[in-house]
C-alpha cells in the first residue's frame, strides 16, 4: 500500500453540490465550441455580414421607426438571428455527445442529468450573448443605427433572455436526432423560422394567408417582442402567447427525449 | 499481487462487489442468468468469457448504467448509483466516450471537475503515460492513447473499485503491453480491479482470481492457477467393454468419465496413474493418452476458441 495514491477504504465520501454543475465546466464547453470555426462563422460572422448588407442600405436605413430608425430595427433582427443560431447550436451539441458515447461516459461520473442540461443552457447563453454583443458593437461603429441608449440595453437583454427558447429547441432536436448533421438541420430550420418570424422580410409584404400562417411559427412572437421597445405602439398579447406556446412545446419535447435518453433499462 | 489487502484482513468492510441472484433479460434473451458473486476489496479479478457471455451486461449493472431484471447489485454495500456519485467506482469502457474536439488535458480537466474531489490532472496523466500528448486533440490520438486517456479519467476520483471492459480490444502488442503495465502499477496501490476479457493470457497474467462466464452463467471461479489446472489435464481413452464408471471416477485425479459403448474416455490430471491402473487391474486395452491443452479447456468451459490459447498451448502441453 505504499503507493502515491492513498486509497481510503472507508466509503464516507460526499458528492458534489449542484449535481456537479461548475462554471469551470461551462468554460471548457465554451472553449470547445469556439474551437469549431464553422460554428463561429455561422453564429457570429453571418449575422454581422447580414447587418452590413441590409442595415446600412442608403435607401431606407435612416427612415424613422418608433423610437429609432430602420438600421436599428435590422440590427435587432440580426442580433436575434445570431443569438438563436448560437443557443440552438449549443443545445444541439448533445447530439454529437450521444453519438460519441460522451453522455454515457458522463453517467459514470457524479454529474447529474439536470446539471448537465444546466451546463448546456449556460454555455448556450454565453454563446448567444457573444453573438448579440458582436452585432451590436459592429453596428455601433457604423454609426448608422439610431435609438436611445436605454433601448440598446433593453432590446439586447430581451433578445438574450428570449434566445433561451432556442436553447430548448436545440436540446430537443439534439436528443431527437442522433446525427452529426444535426447542425445543418438546425441552420435550415432556423432560416425558415426567420422568414416566418419576419426577420428577413417584413411580414407586411406577405400575402394574407401566408401572414396568418407565419404568425404561428416559433420566431414570430419573439421577433415582435424584441422589437417592441423600439417600435412601441399597441401591444399584442398574441405575441406572448406564441412565445409561451412554443416554449412549452420545445421544453416538453426536450424533457421527453432527455428522459428517454437517460432512462436506465 | 496485492497481498497487503488480502480479503481476510478486511472482513469488517463490505465486499467491493456483491451480486445476488442477478439476472438481466433483453426480451426473451437472458444475458445474465442468476449470478451470485462476491468480490472482496483489494482483489484483482478477471471476467473471462467469449463475446456475448454477459460480461458487459454485468459490468453495466455494477456501474448503474442499467437496472437488473431481477436480483441485486451492491457496490461497497451501496446502491451502484450512490457509489458512482461518491466516486467509489469508475470504469474504462470498451469504446467511445470521448470528445474529439477536446485535448487530452482538457478531457482530464473536464472529468476531474465533475467529482467532489479529484486527483490532480497532471498526476493521473503521468500515471497513464499521457504527459507527452497532453495538448493533443483527442481525435488525433491513437487507439492506445485514447484507451490510456479513459484509464486516466477513471483514476481521477481515486476509486476503490476500477472496472475495465475489454480494455485492450483492438490495441496492438505494444499498446497492450504499456496499457497493462500502467494498470499493474496501479493495482499495487491496493485498488480492487475487475476486468472483462476474452484473452486467456490476460486473465492469467494479471488476475489473482478468474471468473469464467459463459452464456450468462459462471462456469468456473478460482485462482488463475486453479483455472489453468482445469485446463492442463489429459484424456485417457481405452477399449473396456465392462467398465465400472463409478469405480473409474473414484480414482485419484479423475475429473470425469465418459462411456461410449465399449470405449471409455477418462479426463484426469494424472494420466500415468490411470493408465497404470487400467493396464494392471482391469481388462482395458488399446490405450491412448492425449493432452487436453488450454485451448480445449477454454472451449469446453466457454464454448469458444481463444486467439491466445494457441500461443500458450506450446508452453503447457508437453
Amino acid at each position: 500500500m505504499s503507493a502515491p495514491f492513498a486509497t481510503s477504504l472507508n466509503g464516507d465520501r460526499g458528492f458534489p453540490r449542484w449535481g456537479g454543475f461548475k462554471f469551470a465546466v461551462v468554460r471548457l464547453e465554451l472553449r470547445r465550441q469556439l474551437r469549431n470555426r464553422r460554428t463561429v462563422i455561422f453564429t457570429v460572422a453571418f449575422p454581422i455580414f447580414f447587418f452590413l448588407i441590409f442595415g446600412l442600405n442608403k435607401v431606407y436605413a435612416s427612415e424613422r421607426v418608433g423610437q429609432g430608425n430602420v438600421s436599428a430595427f435590422i440590427m435587432i433582427s440580426m442580433a436575434l438571428y445570431g443569438a438563436i443560431l448560437s443557443t440552438s447550436n449549443g443545445g444541439a451539441t448533445v447530439s454529437v455527445e450521444r453519438l460519441s458515447g460522451w453522455s454515457r461516459q458522463l453517467r459514470i461520473t457524479p454529474l447529474q442529468p439536470g446539471a448537465y442540461i444546466a451546463v448546456k443552457m449556460a454555455t448556450s447563453l454565453v454563446l448567444g450573448l457573444v453573438a448579440i454583443v458582436a452585432v451590436y458593437v459592429v453596428a455601433m461603429f457604423t454609426h448608422k443605427p439610431s435609438m436611445p441608449f436605454a433601448l440598446w440595453i433593453a432590446t439586447g437583454a430581451t433578445i438574450w433572455i428570449g434566445s433561451l427558447l432556442f436553447a430548448a429547441y436545440g436540446l430537443f432536436i439534439g436528443y431527437l436526432l442522433p446525427s452529426e448533421n444535426v447542425g445543418q438541420l438546425i441552420g435550415f430550420s432556423l432560416m425558415l423560422f426567420s422568414f416566418g418570424g419576419g426577420l428577413f422580410i417584413p411580414l407586411s409584404q406577405f400575402s394574407h394567408p401566408l401572414r396568418v400562417m407565419a404568425s404561428y411559427t416559433p420566431l414570430y412572437g419573439l421577433n415582435q417582442l424584441v422589437h417592441y421597445p423600439l417600435v412601441q405602439g399597441s401591444f399584442n398579447w398574441g405575441w406572448l402567447a406564441n412565445l409561451v406556446a412554443w416554449l412549452i412545446i420545445f421544453t416538453v419535447g426536450a424533457i421527453w427525449r432527455f428522459r428517454k435518453d437517460t432512462a436506465r433499462v | 499481487m496485492s497481498s497487503a489487502t488480502s480479503p481476510g484482513s478486511l472482513k469488517t468492510s463490505p465486499p467491493a462487489i456483491e451480486l445476488i441472484e442477478l439476472r438481466k433479460s433483453f426480451g426473451t434473451v437472458q444475458a445474465v442468468r442468476d449470478i451470485n458473486l462476491r468480490i472482496e476489496s483489494g482483489e484483482v479479478v478477471a471476467f473471462l468469457g467469449p463475446n456475448g457471455a454477459g460480461k458487459t451486461s454485468t459490468i453495466d449493472m455494477v456501474l448503474g448504467l442499467s437496472v437488473p431484471t431481477r436480483g441485486e447489485v451492491r457496490v461497497f454495500g451501496r446502491d451502484p448509483l450512490d457509489a458512482v456519485r461518491r466516486g467509489l467506482v469508475s470504469a474504462v469502457m470498451q469504446t467511445g466516450g470521448l470528445l474529439k474536439d477536446l485535448t487530452v488535458a482538457e478531457t482530464v480537466a473536464y472529468t476531474g471537475l465533475l467529482f467532489e474531489s479529484a486527483r490532480p490532472a497532471n498526476e493521473v496523466m503521468e500515471r497513464a503515460g499521457l504527459t507527452s500528448v497532453a495538448d493533443r486533440l483527442v481525435g488525433k490520438c491513437s487507439g492506445g492513447e485514447q484507451q490510456r486517456l479513459r484509464f486516466a479519467m477513471a483514476l481521477l476520483p481515486d476509486p476503490q473499485l476500477l472496472l475495465l471492459d475489454e480494455p485492450t480490444q483492438g490495441m496492438d502488442v505494444e499498446g497492450r503491453r504499456s496499457f497493462w503495465s500502467a494498470i499493474r502499477r496501479d493495482a499495487d496501490a491496493g485498488r480492487t480491479i475487475v476486468f472483462a476479457t476474452h484473452y486467456l493470457e490476460e486473465a492469467d497474467a494479471y488476475a489473482d482470481r478468474v471468473v469464467l462466464i459463459r452464456e450468462g452463467e459462471i462456469v468456473a471461479d478460482g485462482t488463475a492457477a486453479e483455472v489453468k489446472a482445469l485446463a492442463s489435464g489429459r484424456t485417457v481413452r481405452a477399449t473396456y467393454p465392462d467398465a465400472n464408471e463409478a469405480a473409474l471416477a473414484a480414482l485419484p485425479g479423475v475429473d470425469h468419465v465418459d462411456v461410449h459403448g465399449p470405449s471409455v474416455m477418462i479426463h484426469c490430471s494424472d494420466s500415468d496413474a490411470v493408465a497404470r491402473h487400467l493396464l494392471t487391474h482391469t481388462t482395458a486395452r488399446d490405450l491412448e493418452i492425449t493432452a487436453r491443452g488450454l485451448e480445449d479447456a477454454f472451449v469446453a468451459l466457454t464454448g469458444t476458441r481463444s486467439r491466445s490459447a494457441n500461443d500458450e498451448r506450446e508452453a503447457i502441453t508437453p
